[in-house]
């Protein structure tokens, strides 16, 4: 019997909650960081592990004790422990408390022959007892099995033993035949991969039922440090060891390259070391393994002369570059020549950064660079506190008045996720002698305003990015002036604005002032203003006229609108008869797991990820910019870089969901449909109307979504799609690990290249949807320019965005695509996506179809969306409020 | 007959026609209103705390009224009776203090329970009737915390259980079972350990006896407390090689079809149900009536889902022989073949290939 199975079926075994491969899990159980390994563990799964490998063999550590802690800790977590388990040590100790704590069915790694058969028996059988399988390794009393007869006989051996003597189940048996590096020079090994796709045939022609595994990544064990060539060995081996009949692996599966990808020449080189087919192989492999090893990094000559200044010159040189390598042994000359370390601080480090925020200041600097030596004052900072703390205990207690410029509370509000903004502006304030107190994201009011009292803070500042933030940070000022707090109140974030803040915040909040900051580079001077006692009565006299004038100017602003009536008879009617809606190649819902991150990069949309560090300017112009240029070729240099490293350890991983239904209009609102049949409807999709006074011989209409899909009574068959993507699985665990290195720098990095990865991502989607999915554009070819510029047919809106501004209408297109399961991405109480690097919308396909913006929209249309809807009133102002042409 | 020919002739019955087990204990107990003094007898009459709802008990107390609970059910027709040991572990013990006689109280339970179905086999040679040992959940979670602030907490390991399994199952055995039923289970943690219990005593003894495995589910989700699914659940309890697996308790028959469909079409071994008479209503009572409770089951073996039915909570005697009327007719469910997959399992199955 032939066991031939395609990759498909080959299950892959998560591999990175294991202390001896992965240095970032160990240094976690380590640190008894419990939390961040489950969510190790969580992106494991979320991103398609189908079994989770858990070991805990390190000599520093109590393998047991962690073990058990880990399996208890797994077991309260349903989106982890939803998979088997299989654990994993070399001490049969551990194995047994392992088994002890999980309910499931899961998988011993492993046993085998290697101390006699007495004590293989014994612990097969108290596996059965457990009810688990297991991993048996081709290893017998004499030692590891090397050459096919050897592997293929021990396990034979083995086999015999279990299934005939103790009745061990022949379907829960995976043999490890032991994979082993090639290419070593050493004659012996040349045999090594053919070694082990002949056994593993052998094994699964023989044994009847039995699996096979391996550990891939042994391999290549010569040629580390060269990742191309490696996943090239890798996937060659795997090409031929599924055929064999390997049918699991605990591999790094989102690593490999495809095998028909690999350049031929690579190939056959390859090819010849893993089949052993030529004496030379080996060498030829060798010698050309330079070639492919892609872009090494290229070691650049530095200038060291600046090391030759004085302390204080050779801090402040290394903080406005951003030089974090010597700045230890710098503060450490400096402290020795301090009376008290604090000296240090406020000595030459704060020179430096008065250099740094004047550089600033004068757009001499860019926000990349002052985020970098930020980095490197954290490390000054960390590197000086314990000599701080002991002097302070030597000195009896508290060590007088606080130098700082002053202490503020930074959250972002409740029900929304995004961080990028405030977390700069965080750094730039602390880079300014502030002290800040980070709340995170998904912050509640209480919380924020018992913190704030316990800190005893100077100003709380607030950030948002959609717009259900914006009524969240009404909330907490309401709440401040109910509880009687007198602190100036920051408001920042995208959909923050100086109007907003003057009509909606300033009125509920009277006892101190709220101001709008409008971008980091700001917040210095505002939050300066706002500490400076001499100034600080007068500017904030000042804020407070300034919105109240544009309070006023705004309330007598209020448009006239269109009635609702009028304005669905100048809908626009698209020529669904001359170009009728395109039948999708397929219906229903299709999700993707461990989507390749390599090809999202390559269409990433580069000039948002400069605005995000505040510089503005089209890419790639920029780089090339005479102001700019420097520093943003710095930043994209280590954008490159980090997002090298993303796509090689696989620290985020992509997952979406798209859906494509039968739909008609039904009035303003889109009927989703089960099937052609169009019997059942599964959901109805709200959309809005533009009620913009339109004159008749202008020839403009008043725009709804629902206008671009053919209306019921037109008897037209049409389609909408939907999709929910992500790049934000992995995110929180890096920039949690980022933020304990006091390294704010990659950690706002990581976020902002999730961002870009999510949109590429979701643009990467679209395109396949109008090609292939959908298939309405198939011959469409579009270079990446011209898909950043939308250059193709038919729209892909987001709910919460201008054309429906109403986020609770993702809820319905989330159930439509169960994108909790079948992407991970949540959404919160406000409606924010959860992971923040995520894209949601909707698929129109008409060639007619156009972005655009609702603009206000008058009480009638709003009474008849709440009738629509089921809402009360109150609720439809509530979410409509950004939009709403009157005051409620 | 010895207990290798029980066996036999059990397996079968079971490949002949659908078997019947008992219906509540506690309910039963209930009708007679047993007070503290009921429950000490002459025995415990100085014991130092309440033993007032140690219905276990009442074997060495009141073995009259258990007795003739058992009779009453086999002559209503059931195949199977269970022994009243459901909290008859020293972990579960432990809350009256009477951890020492836990050994007695299992094999006191067999024995009675052995001399009512001997008696009655007697009386119906042709309806053999057997005895199962029940083994219950305890009171306490392997695989969950009872501490939300420190998830990796448990209350009773893994080898506690053991221990206490090993007691019990020793104990039943010296009785005289027939059958080890491992049933309620709501954390599959605690059944793997009273299954590891089971066939280690097996092991120690030489001889083995059929295990019948009995989950049970907790909401409309259709899982258990410790959150698998029915299908992740068997195959978690596969290793035992049971005799039957099914579910029990839960909610009424009507809210459990669904998962014994899933149960049904999956298991390559006997199904056996045994839900409550309903629904609790207001009062906390059960009272869905024999005939209803029995429409309900009638309808499962019409399909074919069935192997061995009975009654938990709320259920009678005259809900049993309501059940053996409507049912006994039907042909069991056919056992069918599995492919040799490996199948594992976490909170949901896992099968490969």
């Amino acid at each position: 019997m032939t066991n031939t199975k395609s990759t498909a079926q080959f299950i892959n075994i998560g591999e990175r909650t294991n202390v001896t491969g992965s240095a970032r899990f160990r240094k976690l159980i380590e640190a008894d960081d419990y939390e961040a390994a489950l969510s190790v563990a969580r992106q494991q799964v979320e991103s398609g592990a189908q079994i989770i490998d858990i070991n805990m063999d390190e000599g520093m550590l109590d393998s047991e004790k962690a073990m058990v802690t880990f399996l208890n800790m797994i077991a309260s977590e349903p989106d982890i422990s939803r998979v088997p388990i299989m654990i994993d040590s070399s001490k049969w100790h551990v194995i047994e408390a392992g088994l002890k704590c999980v309910q499931g069915k899961s998988i011993v790694n492993s046993i085998s022959l290697k101390e006699g058969e007495e004590q293989f028996r014994e612990h097969a059988k108290k596996v059965m007892h457990y009810g688990a399988a297991a991993v048996v390794m081709a290893f017998d009393e004499v030692g590891q099995a090397d050459t096919e007869d050897r592997k293929f006989e021990i396990c034979e051996r083995a086999y015999n033993i279990l299934v005939d003597e103790i009745g061990f189940a022949p379907e829960d048996i995976i043999f490890d035949p032991n994979v082993f590096a090639v290419a070593t020079g050493i004659e012996e090994h040349n045999n090594y991969g053919q070694d082990f796709i002949n056994a593993t045939r052998r094994i699964r022609e023989n044994l009847p039922h039995c699996h096979v595994s391996g550990g891939i990544s042994n391999l290549s064990f010569s040629f580390r440090g060269n990742n191309a060539l490696r996943e090239a060995m890798h996937s060659v081996f795997l090409y031929h060891a599924i055929k064999a009949g390997l049918d699991m692996g605990i591999v790094n599966a989102g690593q490999l390259t495809i095998y028909d990808d690999i350049p031929n020449d690579l190939r056959e080189l390859v090819e010849d070391v893993i089949l052993n087919r030529r004496d030379d192989a080996s060498d030829r492999l060798l010698d050309a393994a330079e070639r492919f090893k892609g872009q090494g990094a290229k070691a650049k000559k530095k200038d060291l002369s600046w090391r030759k200044e004085a302390v204080g010159p050779r801090l402040t040189h290394a903080l406005v570059n951003g030089i974090g390598d010597f700045v230890e042994e710098d503060v450490e000359e400096a402290r020795q020549s301090a009376k008290r370390t604090i000296e240090v601080i406020e000595g030459p480090l704060m020179d430096g950064m008065n250099v740094v925020g004047d550089l600033f200041g004068d757009g001499k600097m860019f926000l990349p660079q002052v985020v970098k030596s930020a980095r490197v004052m954290k490390k000054a900072v960390a590197y000086l506190m314990p000599f701080i703390e002991a002097e302070k205990i030597e000195a009896g207690g508290e060590e007088g008045a606080n130098s700082s410029a002053g202490k503020i509370l930074m959250a972002t509000v409740k029900g929304d996720v995004h961080d990028i903004g405030k977390n700069i502006v965080g750094v730039v304030l602390q880079c300014n002698n502030f002290e800040i107190v980070d709340l995170g994201v998904m912050v509640p009011g209480a919380t924020i305003l018992e913190e704030a009292k316990k800190h005893k803070v100077d100003i709380i500042g607030l950030s948002g990015l959609i717009t259900p933030s914006l009524d969240e940070m009404v909330a907490v000022a309401s709440e401040m002036e109910r509880q009687e707090f007198d602190l100036p109140l920051m408001i920042g974030g995208a959909t923050t604005s100086k109007i907003h803040t003057a009509v909606k915040v300033n009125p509920h909040y009277n006892r101190s002032q709220v101001v709008h900051v409008i971008d980091a580079s700001r917040a210095v001077g505002v939050a300066s203003k706002l500490m400076d006692e001499s100034v600080r009565k007068d500017y904030m006299a000042e804020v407070g006229a300034e919105y109240q004038r544009m309070a006023d100017n705004y309330v007598n602003k209020d448009k006239s609108r269109a009635p609702i009536r009028v304005a669905r008879a100048n809908r626009l009617v698209p020529a669904f008869k001359a170009s009728p809606p395109v039948k999708p190649a397929f219906l229903g819902v299709k999700s993707f797991d461990d989507y390749d991150l390599g090809t999202l990069v390559k269409t990433i949309d580069w000039t948002p990820f400069f605005s995000t560090w505040e510089m503005r300017g089209r890419y790639p112009d920029i780089l090339e910019d005479a102001h700019k240029g420097e520093a943003a070729r710095a930043l994209f240099e280590d954008a490159q870089k980090l997002l090298q490293e993303l796509v090689d350890d696989k620290a985020l991983t992509a997952r979406g969901v798209i859906g494509i239904w039968p739909a008609n209009a039904v009035g303003d609102d889109i009927e989703v449909y089960k099937d052609d049949s169009r019997q059942e409807v599964i959901a109805t999709l709200h959309s809005l109307r533009q009620q913009m006074e339109r004159k008749p011989e202008s020839g403009k209409v008043n725009l709804a979504l629902a206008d671009f899909i053919a209306p019921k009574e037109s008897g037209i068959a049409d389609y909408i799609g939907g999709f929910a993507v992500t790049t934000g699985i992995g995110e929180e665990v890096l920039a949690q690990r980022y933020e304990k290195a006091n390294d704010d720098y990659s950690k706002i990095m990581v976020k902002a290249l999730a961002d870009r990865l999510a949109e590429s991502f979701a643009e990467h989607m679209h395109m396949r949807v109008r090609r292939e999915f959908w298939g309405y554009a198939a011959d469409e070819t579009l270079g990446n320019a011209e898909l950043i510029s939308e250059a193709y047919e038919g729209i892909r809106p987001a709910p919460g965005y201008p054309a429906q501004p109403d986020h609770t209408e993702k809820q319905t297109l989330f159930d439509l695509l169960d994108a909790g399961n079948n992407a991970g991405i949540k959404l919160t109480e406000s409606f924010a996506m959860w992971p923040g690097a995520a894209v949601s919308g909707l698929y129109f396909a008409h060639p007619e179809t156009r972005y655009f913006g609702l603009g206000k929209i008058g009480k009638d249309q709003v009474e008849d969306y709440a009738k629509r809807k089921g809402w009360s009133m109150e609720k439809a102002e509530k979410w409509l409020s950004p939009v709403l042409a009157y005051t409620p | 007959m010895n207990r290798d020919e029980r066996i036999k002739t059990l397996k079968q019955a079971a490949a002949e026609r659908i078997l019947f087990l008992d219906g509540a204990m506690g309910t039963m107990i209930q009708r007679h209103k047993p007070d503290e003094a009921t429950y000490r007898g002459d025995r415990f009459k100085d014991w130092g705390q309440d033993v007032v709802g140690n219905n276990d008990l009442l074997t060495l107390t009141q073995p009259d009224i258990i007795a003739q609970i058992h009779v009453d059910y086999l002559e209503a027709g059931s195949d199977i009776i269970e022994t009243n040991t459901f909290n008859s572990t020293s972990i579960s013990q432990a809350d009256y203090g009477m951890e020492e006689i836990v050994y007695e109280l299992n094999v006191e339970a067999a024995k009675l329970c052995r001399a009512a179905a001997e008696e009655m086999t007697a009386k119906t040679p042709d309806k053999p009737r057997f005895v199962a040992g029940g083994l219950g959940p305890t009171n306490r979670t392997a695989s969950i915390s009872p501490d939300v602030n420190r998830p990796e907490f448990r209350n009773v390991s893994f080898d506690e259980l053991v221990k206490a399994y090993t007691e019990q199952t020793k104990g039943l055995i010296e009785g005289g079972v027939d059958i080890i039923i491992i049933e309620t289970i709501f954390d599959t943690l605690n059944a793997k350990a009273a299954g590891f219990a089971v066939l280690q005593v097996f092991d120690e003894l030489g001889f083995e006896l059929p295990i019948m495995v009995s989950g049970t589910i907790v909401d409309k989700s259709g899982r258990n407390l410790s959150g698998q699914t029915p299908e992740a659940f068997w195959y978690s309890m596969r290793h035992l090689k049971p005799f039957s697996i099914g579910l029990n308790c839960s909610f009424g028959a009507e809210d459990l079809r669904p998962a014994v469909v899933d149960m049904a079409g999956i298991s390559d071994t006997l199904i056996s149900v045994y839900p409550n008479a309903g629904l609790p209503n207001e009062m906390g009572e059960y009272d869905e009536l024999p005939d209803i409770t029995a429409g309900f089951i009638e309808d499962w073996a019409k399909n074919g889902l069935i192997n061995i039915v009975g009654g938990c909570c709320g259920t009678s005697p005259a809900h049993i022989k309501a059940i053996v009327e409507a049912v006994r007719d039907y042909a069991p469910r056919k056992v069918p073949d599995m492919e040799h997959k490996l199948r594992l399992s976490g909170l949901e199955p896992f099968v490969a290939g």
